[in-house]
């Protein structure tokens, strides 16, 4: 229902910053998310940073659909 | 349903524009020349063979990352005859201009277009101006002929492929769309993409001269490689199948895209083209491709088959669905 | 530590490796068919974008629900957008999914070509934007969304009331999404055993306004990302839960929705809004699943600056065969209509589900005949 993209923030100046997706840029508002830094990846949505996305949860994510696949295989040995 | 008004979606050459083309022009103006809806047509001759084509151009901005209306107009144009197989030899241009229009802007766009036509070879021989007053027209709108020679006994055409044929696209695609849209500042991107805008004979002429088994050829413009493809398997009434992870696009097109909730399929380019050749011949266009500047990120991004007709997208997990052509103008999304 | 995050991403994005195992372990492992719904219109497109519901045929149905904010926004809604649009000065600045979408007798598109100022734009700032730079025009916003969108378009009216730009106003129509599937998971012949729930909406409203359907309704939830090996997942997390016999409220998402959500857009959505029933186009009356501005911002609200008249609860499709309530639902697949694909396509789009290019019909209509 909502186009979101991970991007990069590149500027925070106030409200006001800058992110990055692939190589293109821009004007982002950080009024509901005033923790973002510099180097960050947000949520963007519309213009607005809603969300600064977790590398460790990013990971479990990637972790727990490799456990998943690995118990597939351990039922076909059996 | 028939529409009262003519819209946009009429000229987005996608369904809306092939329905008024069979609906109201070919309805009214139909022959068999004109009936095969080719990008240029070849006409009946006895001092060899000759095709023709015409093309009016829109663009806003004028100027835009790459490019401007001017480089298009021509183009434009000369590619309709290229992928034909004609060599572009002479053109004619239409203008119409905005009063109050800047003369230097003018100037710019005419100096662009002498500097493609002169690069191709091709003389302008016929030219027609026309001023219209403030508020009615955008700045600048111009129309091309165009008249080429076949100087050699192959026909391209969709008719001639046949199950196992390879799809080839000379580079990336969408990238003129895309720096278009952005140019237009509505979206407040930042970005570093160009128009791809460039004469693709000296590609279709090297393939010619190697004596590569080509079957037909087309330039993804309005509608994109999907709108193109869908256009080309179905006046050969078979189907295709192409690969999500051999198309190839740019970063920034495809992060553009996915930003503005766009499909990179359906996004036009204007110096790239789709080559559908002889399977065993397949490797040997890809290495006369890429030895020239234009083609040098040719890829083989697919294959014609017999059955199931239309277009077919090989997602990345190795599903497939169908790539439809264009309904209408392409409009960013938030859902 | 960002070079990683971006690494595992382009992993759950591309690595085909992990989706065509999924899939072939979702093949493998599920006995009887499931039948679940994907609530988010973005999730519909994923799935069929990338082949997960082709892939996964005769083993998970896939239902989509009422995920779309345009798709579900009432023609009577439509009308007033395209009363706003009539109006001599004014601007309407829009997301560009608006413009396709019928109200009675006509459509914004229509409008436009007709030489209505319609302009689309990426973000409403950018309509604010334009507001600034041509003061003797007034330039009114679409506020059309589900949760996710609704505080960015509210925090752009409280920067319009910061920077004293009073050409600017919304017309304002969010749709909220626990109403809507408490109505679905209410329904008397439900077949749906489980529910993807939308992943960007969590992002701000969090995972506990959903917890009724568990405790209610015992129905398996999984808070979904938008990557095919997100989807995949989820229904491998389903899977397991209605194997399990335990339905629980899961998020697949972590790296983007959380327990709590937003607090920030949380609080901008409840210090400028008051809750309302409110009409869905193809679902009808929901109650209390409407966000309109408080009193105290109706020198914002379209509605009282241009005195529109009340909304009248209209719906055409009920009467013209239009089976997207059905569609919604999960009743029905879209192909079931007798409308589909025949007078209703996305040329001509009738129902709402066909009218967003990210309806259930239309992503039917694109992907699955």
């Amino acid at each position: 229902m909502c186009i979101g993209i991970p991007a990069k923030v590149i500027k925070i100046n106030g409200d006001m910053g800058k992110v990055d997706y692939q190589g293109v840029q821009r004007e982002t508002s950080f009024m509901m998310l005033p923790e973002a830094k510099v180097g960050d990846y947000v949520l963007l949505h519309a213009g607005f940073a809603i969300k600064r996305l977790s590398e460790e949860d990013a990971l479990e994510t990637l972790e727990l659909i490799r456990e998943m696949l690995k118990a597939g295989e351990q039922t076909d040995e059996r | 349903m028939k529409d009262n008004v003519v819209g946009l979606d009429h000229g987005s050459g996608g369904r809306k524009t092939a329905r008024l083309i069979r609906e109201l022009f070919l309805a009214y103006l139909g022959n068999p020349i004109l009936e095969r809806l080719e990008d240029s047509a070849e006409l009946p001759s006895d001092r060899g063979r000759i095709a023709l084509t015409t093309d009016s151009h829109v663009v806003y901005p004028l100027f835009f990352p790459g490019g401007d209306i001017g480089k298009l107009a021509v183009c434009g144009t000369l590619n309709d005859l290229a992928v034909k197989g004609a060599k572009p030899r002479f053109m004619t241009a239409g203008f119409v201009l905005r009063a109050g229009m800047s003369m230097d802007a003018l100037e710019r766009i005419v100096r662009s277009m002498a500097e493609e036509l002169n690069k191709a070879g091709v003389q302008l021989i016929a030219g027609d101006t026309k001023v219209i007053e403030k508020g009615k027209v955008d700045d600048c709108y111009i129309t091309t002929t165009g008249f080429g020679a076949l100087e050699h006994s192959k026909t391209f055409a969709p008719e001639r492929m046949e199950e196992g044929d390879v799809i080839l696209v000379s580079g990336n695609i969408g990238d003129h769309e895309a720096a278009v849209l952005l140019a237009r500042g509505d979206f407040g991107f930042e970005h570093k993409i160009e128009s791809d805008i460039a004469n693709v004979w000296p590609l279709v002429e090297r393939l010619i001269e190697k004596d590569v088994d080509v079957k037909a050829m087309r330039d993804p413009t309005r509608g994109g490689l999907a709108t193109t493809l869908n256009e080309m398997a179905s006046a050969a009434g078979l189907g295709m199948v192409i690969r999500e992870q051999d198309v190839p696009f740019s970063p920034a097109v495809k992060g553009a895209a996915e930003l503005l909730g766009l499909d990179p399929y359906y996004l036009a380019s204007e110096g790239r083209l789709i080559a559908i050749v002889a399977a065993d011949h397949a490797e040997r266009a890809l290495e006369v491709l890429k030895a020239e500047p234009l083609g040098k990120d040719a890829k083989a991004i697919g294959e014609v088959r017999e059955k199931p007709e239309g277009l077919w997208l090989e997602t990345l997990l190795g599903s497939e669905r169908p790539l439809l052509i264009l309904e209408g103008e392409q409009l960013p999304r938030i859902c | 530590m960002s070079v990683e995050l971006e690494a595992i991403l382009e992993r759950i994005e591309s690595d085909s490796t992990l989706t065509r195992g999924m899939v072939e372990k979702l093949i493998r492992d599920v006995g009887k068919p499931l039948t679940l719904m994907e609530v988010c219109g973005t999730h519909t497109h994923a799935i069929s974008k990338t082949g997960i519901r082709r892939a996964l045929a005769g083993k998970v149905r896939l239902l989509s629900g009422p995920g779309c904010p345009v798709c579900v926004t009432s023609d009577a809604d439509i009308d007033r957008f395209i009363a706003l649009a009539r109006m001599p000065d004014v601007a309407v600045t829009t997301f560009g999914d608006m413009l396709h979408v019928p109200g009675t007798e006509s459509s914004l598109a229509e409008q436009r070509d007709a030489g209505a100022d319609i302009r689309i734009v990426y973000s409403p700032l950018d309509a604010l934007g334009m507001a600034e730079k041509e003061p003797r025009k007034e330039f009114c916003f679409l506020g059309v969304g589900f949760e996710t969108t609704a505080p960015a378009i509210l925090a752009t009216v409280a920067e319009a009331r910061k920077r004293e730009i009073d050409n600017f106003s919304i017309c304002a129509a969010f749709k909220l999404i626990p109403p809507a599937l408490r109505m679905i998971a209410a329904h008397p012949d439900l077949a749906i055993q489980g529910f993807i729930l939308p992943g960007h909406v969590s992002a701000v409203i969090g995972s506990e306004p959903y917890r009724f359907l568990i405790d209610e309704f015992k129905k398996p939830c999984v808070i979904t990302g938008f990557e095919g090996a997100d989807i995949l997942q989820a229904i491998l997390m389903i899977a397991g839960q209605i194997k399990e016999g335990e339905p629980r409220l899961e998020i697949q998402y972590k790296r983007v929705a959380t327990k709590e959500g937003n607090k920030a857009a949380l609080k901008i959505m409840e210090g400028m809004c008051d809750v309302k029933d409110s009409m869905w186009r193809g679902l009808g009356t929901i109650p209390e699943s409407e966000l309109k501005l408080k009193e105290a911002w109706k020198d914002f609200d379209a509605e009282h600056k241009f005195s529109l008249p009340p909304l009248e609860h209209r719906e055409r499709f009920d009467t013209a065969g239009c089976r997207c309530g059905d569609v919604l639902l999960g009743k029905i697949i879209p192909p079931d209509c007798p409308l589909f694909a025949e007078t209703c396509n996305p040329s001509n789009p009738l129902g709402p589900c066909m009218v967003s290019s990210e309806g259930a019909c239309a992503a039917y209509y694109k992907y699955e005949r």
